[in-house]
């Protein structure tokens, strides 16, 4: 396994991301943060910390499970159905989804419908802090902590302290994960 | 987990992850549009030998939260036979493309043979006197939304013990999650030997009113035979019945429940079914929650890797 982000740089391109948000939305009274579990999650949480340093107010982050608007529920394996919490009424905002991977585009897909299913937000957009390529549908992040091209055998792994205990993304070479 | 057939052999950590489920689907259920996608395509059927009126309209109405789509079996009041007739009535269901099969029959036992027979999931929405899974999954979530975890709380049920499916699959549930459960009733209505569950026996609502968190009070089943097997209904609500006076002896945070129907006057008093600790119409709504985690587990694609 092949280290390619070490906390640090979690941190910095968590720090440019918040200020990408505030910049390319004129401030953040209009947005919404919400985090796909599982690691979306903390993600979303430190970029609404920073954002909150920023704006001098107390910004929370949401959660949005993805988990029941999946289009492959026949074929892999079940995860856990995580919590959905909006901490506001979406309708005409802009809700930023936060992930830690982008690959397919078929979670975000998911999260497209399942914040359709919440309200109607005026726009929607994705930060992300890896994007690894290999999209099998037309979707883009908006905001990207770091592009790792990868070979499709490959894995990526961000970790967050809150949940492994260890800040960092990592590559592995695939074969049994 | 390819059926739910009985509460008895489920795991402490399986079931944990069927309420955490259920919890988000009571989230679902409180949204302006209160549907998920996630069984779209899937059909699911009820096949109710018997009167239902709560079990059958939840399942339905969870089926469809999920997207999924429903059929419904009754036969109505025709006497169907058992044995080769439920073989060839679940097979015929089968035929027309159902993904899974809720069953209810008064023969105790009648869903684990649908199981044998099948090759869809089958959820056992109560066998005779003998297992009722989904309502002890909605009744753990009813306690555990208002006490965090069942760990270390002393539930009393109450009432017709020997008849209630209700009962048996409850204190399977309730135990595996860490509470006490007493058995409180006449010597008439408790089953002949509950050492062989891991509960204990009390014949005095009185002696237990004060130490319980939680009194689940049954339904006196007259169609089982309940009145008769007691002097008069009075005499029940008098000795077990959950009275104004009984209500003001509980903890202040101790909570009431029934399965529905309620008997009001009977095991239960009018006001006390109306208080804001008698959780009934709560345990309705999660039942809905609760019957939606059952289905996603048993259609939502593999099982935990």
């Amino acid at each position: 396994m092949r280290q390619v982000m070490s906390t640090e740089d979690l941190r910095r391109v968590t720090t440019r991301i918040a200020h990408e948000i505030v910049e390319r939305n004129e401030g953040t009274n209009e947005v919404v943060i919400v985090g796909i579990p599982t690691r979306g999650r903390p993600f979303a949480d430190r970029i609404a910390r920073v954002l909150s340093d920023i704006e001098g107010r107390e910004i929370t982050a949401g959660s949005l499970d993805i988990g029941m608007y999946r289009d492959d529920l026949d074929t892999r394996p079940r995860t856990r159905i995580g919590p959905t919490e909006i901490p506001e009424n979406i309708d005409g905002k802009t809700v930023v989804i936060a992930d830690d991977v982008l690959f397919t585009g078929r979670t975000i897909r998911a999260a497209l419908d399942a914040l359709a299913d919440l309200g109607r937000p005026g726009a929607v957009q994705l930060a992300v802090v890896v994007d690894r390529g290999h999209r099998q549908l037309p979707i883009r992040a908006d905001f990207v902590g770091k592009n790792i091209p990868t070979a499709a055998s490959e894995r990526i792994l961000v970790r967050f302290e809150e949940i492994d205990g260890e800040d960092g993304v990592w590559v592995d070479q695939g074969g049994d994960g | 987990m390819n059926h739910l057939l009985s509460t008895e052999h489920l795991d402490r950590s399986t079931l944990e992850e069927l309420l955490d489920e259920a919890e988000g689907f009571a989230e679902v259920l409180t949204r302006p549009i209160p549907k998920v996608p996630a069984l779209r395509g899937k059909t699911v059927a009820t096949m109710f030998f018997e009167p239902s009126t709560r079990t059958r309209l939840s399942f339905e109405k969870a089926a469809k939260a999920l997207s999924a789509d429903t059929v419904s079996f009754s036969p109505g009041t025709s006497a169907i036979s058992k044995g080769e007739s439920l073989k060839d009535t679940a097979l015929t269901i089968r035929a027309m493309g159902v993904d899974l099969i809720v069953v209810r029959h008064t023969a105790t036992g009648a869903p684990w043979r649908l199981a044998e027979w099948l090759d869809i999931p089958i959820v056992n929405g109560g066998d005779g006197a003998h297992q009722h899974p989904t309502q002890a999954l909605l009744d753990c979530l009813t306690i555990r939304q208002r006490f965090g975890s069942l760990d270390g709380l002393k539930i009393a049920i109450v009432g017709d013990i020997k008849h209630s499916r209700v009962a048996r699959s409850d204190i399977f549930a309730m135990t595996t999650l860490g509470a006490e459960v007493i058995l409180v009733g006449p010597p008439t209505l408790l089953p002949l030997d509950p050492e062989a569950w891991p509960v204990s026996v009390s014949h005095d609502l009185d002696s237990v009113i004060e130490e319980v968190d939680v009194v689940y009070l049954l339904r006196v089943q007259t169609e089982r035979g309940g009145a008769s097997v007691f002097p008069s209904l009075a005499e029940y609500a008098t000795r077990f019945g959950m009275t104004p006076e009984r209500f003001s002896r509980l903890k202040p945070e101790a909570v009431v429940m029934h399965p529905g129907p309620m008997n009001r006057g009977v095991e239960i008093s009018y006001d006390v079914a109306d208080d804001e600790r008698a959780l009934i119409l709560e345990q309705v709504t999660n039942g809905v929650a609760a019957r939606m985690a059952v289905l996603f587990r048993l259609l939502g694609g593999e099982h935990d890797a």
